[in-house]
């Protein structure tokens, strides 16, 4: 008995010891906020607030801007229009293909198509360019051989590297709608007299139309903003509202126009995103998820399953494969020597990255670029986290507070990058010759994403777990240390590849903000395709190549770190 | 009406069904009872066309049904989860298989309203199925089920997911349906009591197997295996050997003692045997086995006791728990 009491008695002399460091819990909300939200008002409201400054400006709304501007959005839904078509007419197939069924490399082939997501926007851009571009494996062999001319168009290369990109959204929804489709509705429709093709318009396509809307209008989204693949494989000539943002910015010096486009961007994709909540979280059907998928039983299951898993395997690796292919191969004409094309094997464009030449379209040695990338990327990583933390910590317990913050924090998400930079531009210009403003720009882009990490781990931590703890005679701090750190560790480090790989990635801000002198690797990779000859082409493929495998690293360490309550974008 | 004839079927290599064969007749509510994994379900499933045997054949009316698919066959099939059309509203659900048939507006509307009013549903057309009650769904699968005028009816476990008292009422309705109907039915479950309640016929798998098949009275007077017998829960089984005797007069001993059989079967000297004690009819000649008192549960006009070897009779008069009583049971020879 005076041993227990004993115990009560330290128990309250430590309660006292931390009522002094404890404070209201509104002082510690504010306390979590201040810097995010700081951080938030400085680089991304204020410079919205500039933006929508300008557009009302007499400036902005002119005869001779309105009819580009009128051709700009035209065109952006034109193109993501037909993309978006493709993509379902690629991703739908596809999806039955993995919903129904069993075969082998199936979770290969999955994790395949899903890679391109994941790969910087240059990346992919470049890899299709090694395909069927101008200067492409394919169209360098064919004039080597003297064989009939296949050259795709711009415009057909960029519907294909969307298709690329957003094939996979279409197989993750409409896949996970249809797998979760109760078998037994389809058999009762059969029973009831439907069928094989009554069965599908009847009872299976309306149960998935919500998903199919879904995945349409979220692919949609992701081609109307798409920047990097139409400006490097487009060129000026396919004045999206993104690349007329980018031209009227950079090249025409016309800001008010180009932030009359950022604007009508902005409503656009803010448009969008809210039919897509409104459409996720209204039609959906309860289903009961069972499993339905068995081996190809008849022939033309067999057909299918085959001809599918071929087409994908060809559409996802080629491209993938292509690149570093075509960065350690020569097929250029010589030097003086036009109708001699010479090919091998090179590592030249591997090594020209490290020579600093005169004349040449840097200032430095263009493997410098991957210096300041990575400069870049690592302070990213910290301001994001830094940021990211005590925001998601006030999220994972949300008072009413959080829920008005919430989809602040989540804007910069629905902007596109190009804006941000014009942001950045509009706002920040006589700073524009410091490199420091990139980590700033590319946090923002990176931050939703960390915080969307973060905030399901630190809310997954049951309160009862840390007081079971101290009732077992656990600190605060040591609660900290044994039980928060631990479970957090994962989530923070998928966090911080997350944000390595934004970082690394970037192109769309960084192309209006980056200076000359300090190049990124996407920036170097467009000056690169940008500039005529093979040498520059070449060592656009090794950078690009370069640029593949760090990011394929880090997805494959965010994998392998991901906590499985970490929640999908 | 149907008839299967010798059916196998393999699952991964193991043999789910063996030579099932049996036939429903005309009118007929034939119930497969069995525990889960018993084989039921594929074999109602195979009925519906919904997978194929490996060997043997479905008839009906003596036509092959091997190249009938499900589509064309005419069984309405209800499933213990309903399997609404979520998207569909409950006339739209009932009125499903009517459209699949291009019948003409005019007698979808006509055959979906009597087929609700069949199940009590009237009132109910444009009600959102998901906003039913679990009762009111099942109604709705039966009423669409009964639509298409089906020529036989599989139930696969259809009552499963109600509560008991909601389970009695919709059974009791199900069999006036039936009856007034005259749709032959095959309805599938693990509960012993449902089975009894609706079938004309019963037939009990295990393993893959037909282990009996009969009324419902004669298969519980006469369980005729140990699997049967504890499965419906008719007595207690247990262990005896031969001592002596002829045909029709049989001494066997046992751990309760040694009783006198009068079975119809042939026994030699020596011989193991599984014995029933079940609770004796009142005209039955009863043998008495004295134990503990372990349990007493009241139902509705009579007492059921149960014993520490785990006996058990029904009594008028209960006696107390603990204590040593003697029991009149009715003892059968199984094999």
């Amino acid at each position: 008995m005076p041993h227990a009491l004993n115990h009560r008695d330290t128990e309250t002399q430590r309660k006292n010891r931390f009522s002094v460091l404890s404070v209201s819990p509104w002082l510690k909300r504010i306390a979590l906020w201040v810097l995010p939200l700081a951080f938030l008002a400085v680089f991304f409201f204020f410079p919205l607030s500039r933006i929508l400054a300008f557009t009302l400006s007499p400036e902005a709304i002119t005869a001779k801007n309105l009819p580009i501007t009128a051709s700009a959005l035209l065109f952006t839904f034109y193109q993501a229009f037909l993309s978006t078509l493709l993509t379902l007419l690629l991703g739908f197939p596809s999806a039955v293909l993995f919903a129904r069924f069993d075969f082998r490399g199936k979770s290969l082939l999955r994790a395949l198509t899903a890679v391109p997501f994941m790969l910087p926007t240059v990346v992919v851009a470049a890899a299709f360019n090694s395909l069927l571009g101008q200067r492409g494996l394919l169209n360098t062999l064919i004039t080597n051989y003297q064989l009939p001319t296949f050259t795709p168009s711009p415009f057909t290369l960029i519907l294909l590297a969307h298709v690329f990109y957003n094939t996979t959204i279409v197989i993750r929804i409409a896949g996970t709608a249809l797998s979760s489709l109760d078998p037994q509705l389809e058999q009762t429709a059969r029973s009831l007299g439907a069928d094989s093709l009554r069965v599908w318009t009847n009872v299976t396509l309306p149960l998935l139309r919500p998903s199919l809307l879904a995945a349409s209008l979220l692919v949609f989204l992701f081609d109307f903003t798409s920047f990097g693949v139409i400006l490097l494989l487009g060129g000026s000539q396919f004045a999206t509202l993104e690349v007329e943002i980018y031209l009227q910015a950079v090249k025409f010096l016309n800001l008010p126009l180009a932030a009359l486009l950022s604007t009508l961007q902005l409503l656009c994709t803010l448009i969008f995103s809210t039919l897509y909540s409104y459409l996720v979280t209204r039609n959906s059907y309860p289903l009961a998820p069972r499993s339905t998928q068995h081996p190809p039983r008849t022939f033309q299951q067999k057909l299918f399953v085959s001809t599918f898993c071929l087409l994908l395997s060809a559409f996802f690796l080629a491209p993938l494969a292509s690149l570093p292919a075509r960065s350690l191969f020569r097929l250029e004409a010589d030097r003086g020597q036009r109708a001699q094309i010479q090919y091998g094997f090179t590592a030249d464009y591997y090594t020209e990255l490290f020579i600093n030449r005169r004349g040449s379209i840097f200032y430095v040695p263009p493997i410098r670029a991957a210096f300041n990338s990575l400069a870049y990327a690592s302070a990213t990583v910290i301001l994001s986290l830094l940021l990211g933390f005590p925001a998601a910590f006030a999220l994972a317990k949300p008072t009413r507070l959080e829920k008005i913050l919430d989809p602040l924090i989540m804007l910069p998400l629905g902007s596109s990058a190009v804006m941000l930079g014009l942001g950045f531009i509009i706002t920040y210009g006589k700073w524009l010759t410091s490199p420091l403003l990139v980590p700033f720009a590319h946090t923002l882009v990176a931050l939703p994403f960390v915080i969307r990490t973060l905030q399901p781990a630190i809310a997954s931590i049951p309160d009862h777990l840390r007081q079971a703890a101290s009732s077992l005679g656990a600190s605060p701090l040591e609660v900290w240390k044994h039980i928060d750190l631990p479970i957090l560790r994962r989530a923070a480090l998928t966090a911080a590849t997350f944000s390595f790989t934004v970082s690394l990635g970037e192109f769309g801000a960084t192309l209006l903000i980056a200076r000359p002198e300090y190049p990124t690797i996407p920036v170097a990779i467009e000056r690169f395709l940008s500039q005529p000859g093979g040498l520059n082409y070449g060592q656009a493929m090794a950078m690009a190549t370069l640029l593949m495998l760090i990011t394929t690293a880090s997805i494959l360490l965010i994998e392998k770190f991901r906590p499985p309550s970490a929640g999908d974008f | 009406m149907l008839e299967l004839h010798h059916i196998f079927k393999t699952y991964e290599g193991k043999p789910l069904l063996t030579d099932i064969s049996f036939t429903v007749n005309a009118g007929e509510t034939l119930c497969l009872l069995g525990a889960s994994g018993s084989g039921k379900s594929t074999l109602l499933r195979m009925i519906a066309g919904l997978e194929t045997p490996d060997s043997g054949s479905i008839l009906f009316n003596g036509m092959d049904l091997a190249s009938t698919p499900p589509h064309l066959r005419d069984f309405g099939l209800v499933f213990q989860d309903y399997s609404l059309f979520p998207h569909l509203n409950v006339n739209e659900n009932v009125a499903f298989g009517l459209k699949m048939r291009r019948l003409p507006p005019q007698e979808i509307t006509e055959r979906a309203a009597r087929s609700l009013k069949l199940v009590n549903l009237q009132g109910f057309e444009r009600r959102r199925v998901t906003d039913l009650s679990g009762g009111e769904q099942q109604r709705v699968a039966l009423a669409r089920a009964l639509a298409i005028r089906p020529r036989l009816l599989l139930f696969d476990e259809p009552l499963g997911a109600l509560d008991k008292k909601l389970k009695d009422g919709l059974l009791e309705e199900l069999r006036t349906i039936l009856h007034r109907t005259q749709i032959p039915a095959i309805y599938v479950t693990h509960d012993q009591e449902e089975a009894f309640a609706i079938a004309d016929r019963i037939l009990i798998l295990h393993e893959g197997h037909i282990l009996r098949k009969g009324t419902p009275a004669e298969v519980w007077a006469n369980p005729q295996s140990v699997y049967a017998a504890e499965f419906l829960g008719v007595g207690k089984v247990f262990d005896g050997v031969v001592m002596d005797g002829q045909n029709g007069n049989w001494k066997v001993s046992s751990e309760f003692g040694i009783f006198a059989l009068d079975c119809g079967h042939e026994h030699s000297r020596g011989e193991k045997v599984h014995l029933l004690a079940r609770p004796p009819k009142v005209q039955d000649e009863a043998n008495v086995i004295s134990s503990m008192v372990t349990d007493v549960i009241f139902q509705h006009d009579r007492y059921k006791v149960t014993f520490d070897n785990g006996l058990f009779v029904y009594l008028d008069e209960p006696p107390k728990i603990g204590e040593q009583f003697a029991a009149r049971v009715r003892v059968e020879c199984l094999s």
